[in-house]
């Protein structure tokens, strides 16, 4: 373990350029987000994830979010253990109607100001799964959502560029 | 005869199903078959329903044997199953929410997948309307001085799927978990009644994310089973190259991740440095990380080019380079081995009982690997040895999939060596009438099955999808017992169920 250690001290990160932040999604954001209440946070953002009956598709992809290449928390973000220490949910899967419920008390245990954030193509409107009589189709059906980032899986790059555009409006 | 095929003799074989015999069985057959599960010598592999009969899929050992028994049900019900045999509870549970079907004698009447929110009930039979206000749901009772309850999800603390865990506890030490599952149900099985065929693929590919290339070939080649049809060579090299690629990035992703829920975090940056090198070559090689929509009904979406390959050579070389230095820190980290050894034991007996597929059953000495069938995919030219512990702790499930890791390399090398030219894909013949085809592809969590009905108009009349997790989810319960609270995590990881591929 020693060595390990060591190397990880004198060897380079292989955390990787911050991309820009994504075009269209700043453009959504614009119209969304309040800007004095962005002030107020700065440029740190606490993140709860929440799975409204994604294939755990997205969840891979937040996930590597956090691994060394992609490092999410050099930009003031993590992820946290409850809705209220939350800023933002982040919210995937075509919203399942057993997951209703559960998705409509975690926002409404996260305090104000908060963001809702829906990633993947089937949160947008429940994508593939459109239509079927378990799902609401979309996040939108249950809770408002601020900024959408598209993507079957959305690739950890699109993530971080949307969450960027989160920030830097 | 054995005794599989004595009862597929008794009873009305179904011409056009392939490449594994079905036969309609009467009453008794049906008993006959459930007794041979529960007895021992079968595996239950599937149980499943439509509008008006039930299915159910068994393997018997030595010599190894396939086949499908099927009971019609025109008073709406049939013996259960899940009375003589326990595995079969929940899925016995699922097909009376979806189906309406009753398995008489059954020793758990509670539903499982409809929570009451659906607003109709029996939604792929006889549905009928209902409120969708939600249903109150009988946790089972627990008597005892000292005891608490701990109820988690099915939002969770970490980045998970959703699913409720009722715990109940005697000071640290769990006496029952009791699991409620169904959150990530889409309603997929519906949803694929009536699809075309590229829509159908694509939903299976989306049944849970980490086995999309799994799920993508099970139902490519019960499609093609169905349609009596093969894949070119060079597809169904392609198609083995793309599962042990996914397998290897889910086996280095869960190393790392079981070890980040005892704090030893140093395995989680290193894993997931590996992991993210292979989606990142996957995404180079096959234009997505997870090779998603890359395997379609007649071969592959993707070709290999000479860059492909030396991507992945590099890959390899990478892994191989970093791995075995990780596997040293895991084996001699003495606080870690006192977290993983000995915790959350499984049983021979229960691995055995109840089928448990991949790495849960291979650590409890269950010497089953679907890799092993005989069929199109090219694993019987491929050297390998499928790899069993006996422990069936968390330190042995880590270990078995330590070694896949190893054994991937290796396939992944035999296959570059020897993958043929040719084309990638054939186009598939209409369907003259209802053709039947199912298909059992190990992932890297187990075995999935696929069974399907491909109708005259060539659509998906019925497609059944049974993740692994069906028969690892229930032994987690009897894995916990006695452990403490806070080796859950530990064990839950080193299971890794699918909740999305369970719930459907």
């Amino acid at each position: 373990m020693n060595k390990l250690l060591l190397q990880s001290l004198v060897l380079p990160p292989v955390t990787e350029p911050a991309p820009a932040p994504d075009e269209a999604a700043l453009a959504e954001l614009a119209a969304n987000v309040n800007a004095a209440a962005r002030r107020k946070l700065g440029r740190s953002l606490s993140i709860r994830e929440v799975d409204a009956g994604s294939c755990n598709g997205c969840e891979l992809e937040i996930h590597a979010l956090n691994n060394a290449f992609y490092d999410l928390e050099r930009f003031g973000l993590r992820f946290v253990s409850s809705p209220r220490h939350a800023d933002v949910l982040l919210v995937t899967g075509p919203l399942t109607a057993n997951m209703r419920q559960a998705l409509e008390r975690t926002f409404r245990a996260t305090p104000d100001p908060k963001w809702v954030v829906a990633v993947g193509d089937c949160a947008v409107d429940g994508g593939l799964f459109a239509g079927s009589y378990a799902c609401a189709g979309g996040i939108a059906a249950a809770v408002p959502v601020d900024l959408h980032i598209r993507g079957c899986p959305p690739s950890p790059t699109q993530l971080l560029k949307g969450l960027l555009a989160l920030l830097q409006q | 005869m054995t005794a599989l095929g004595d009862i597929i003799e008794k009873g009305q074989r179904v011409a056009a199903h392939r490449p594994w015999p079905r036969a309609i069985v009467d009453a008794e057959g049906w008993e006959s078959a459930a007794f041979l599960a529960a007895d021992g010598r079968c595996t239950l592999l599937g149980l499943w329903g439509e509008a008006n009969a039930a299915h159910m899929a068994l393997a018997a050992q030595d010599p190894l044997e396939i086949a499908i028994v099927s009971l019609t049900c025109p008073d709406g019900a049939f013996p259960s199953v899940g009375r003589h045999h326990p595995p079969a509870i929940r899925l016995e549970r699922a097909i009376r929410d979806l189906f309406g079907l009753v398995p008489q004698g059954a020793v758990d009447m509670r539903p499982w997948l409809d929570h009451g929110r659906w607003g109709k009930r029996h939604p792929l039979g006889t549905a009928r309307a209902d409120a969708g206000v939600g249903d109150a749901y009988g946790f089972l009772p627990v008597e005892g001085e000292s005891l608490h309850q701990i109820p988690v999800g099915p939002v969770h603390a970490g980045i998970i799927e959703p699913g409720h865990f009722r715990f109940t506890a005697n000071g640290e030490t769990v006496v029952r978990l009791e699991e409620r599952l169904g959150y990530a149900h889409k309603g997929i099985e519906g949803l694929m009644a009536g699809a075309e065929l590229v829509r159908a693929a694509k939903l299976a590919g989306r049944a849970s994310g980490d086995s999309t290339v799994a799920y993508g070939v099970a139902f490519a080649q019960a499609i093609e089973a169905a349609l009596d049809v093969t894949a070119p060579p060079r597809a169904q090299w392609l198609r083995v190259l793309m599962i042990e690629l996914e397998r290897l990035a889910n086996h280095l992703g869960d190393i790392g991740a079981i070890c980040n829920d005892a704090s030893f975090a140093i395995m989680l940056a290193h894993c997931g440095i590996l992991r993210e090198r292979v989606l990142r070559a996957a995404d180079a090689v096959f234009g997505h990380r997870l090779m998603r929509d890359r395997v379609v009904p007649g071969g592959v979406a993707a070709d290999l080019k000479d860059d492909g390959i030396a991507a992945i050579r590099s890959l390899v070389a990478e892994i191989r380079a970093r791995f075995p230095t990780l596997v040293q820190l895991y084996d001699r980290t003495t606080s870690l081995q006192d977290r993983t050894v000995a915790t959350g034991r499984l049983s021979a007996a229960l691995a055995r009982q109840f089928g448990a597929g991949g790495f849960v059953g291979r650590a409890s000495g269950r010497n089953f690997d679907a890799r092993k069938l005989a069929g199109p995919l090219p694993y019987g030219a491929l050297d390998f040895e499928t790899v069993t512990r006996d422990e069936g702790d968390v330190n042995a499930r880590v270990w078995v999939r330590i070694d896949e890791v190893t054994q991937s390399l290796e396939l992944v090398e035999q296959i570059l060596e020897r993958l043929p030219d040719g084309a990638t894909q054939v186009a598939l013949p209409d369907a003259d009438g209802d053709r039947e085809g199912m298909a059992l592809i190990e992932g890297f969590r187990g075995d999935v099955l696929v069974w399907l009905r491909v109708g005259a108009d060539g659509r998906i009349a019925r497609c059944h999808l049974r993740d692994p997790s069906w028969f690892q989810w229930p032994l987690l319960e009897a894995v916990i017992e006695g452990n403490i609270v806070a080796d859950f995590p530990l064990c839950n990881k080193s299971f890794n169920c699918s909740y999305s591929g369970h719930d459907l």
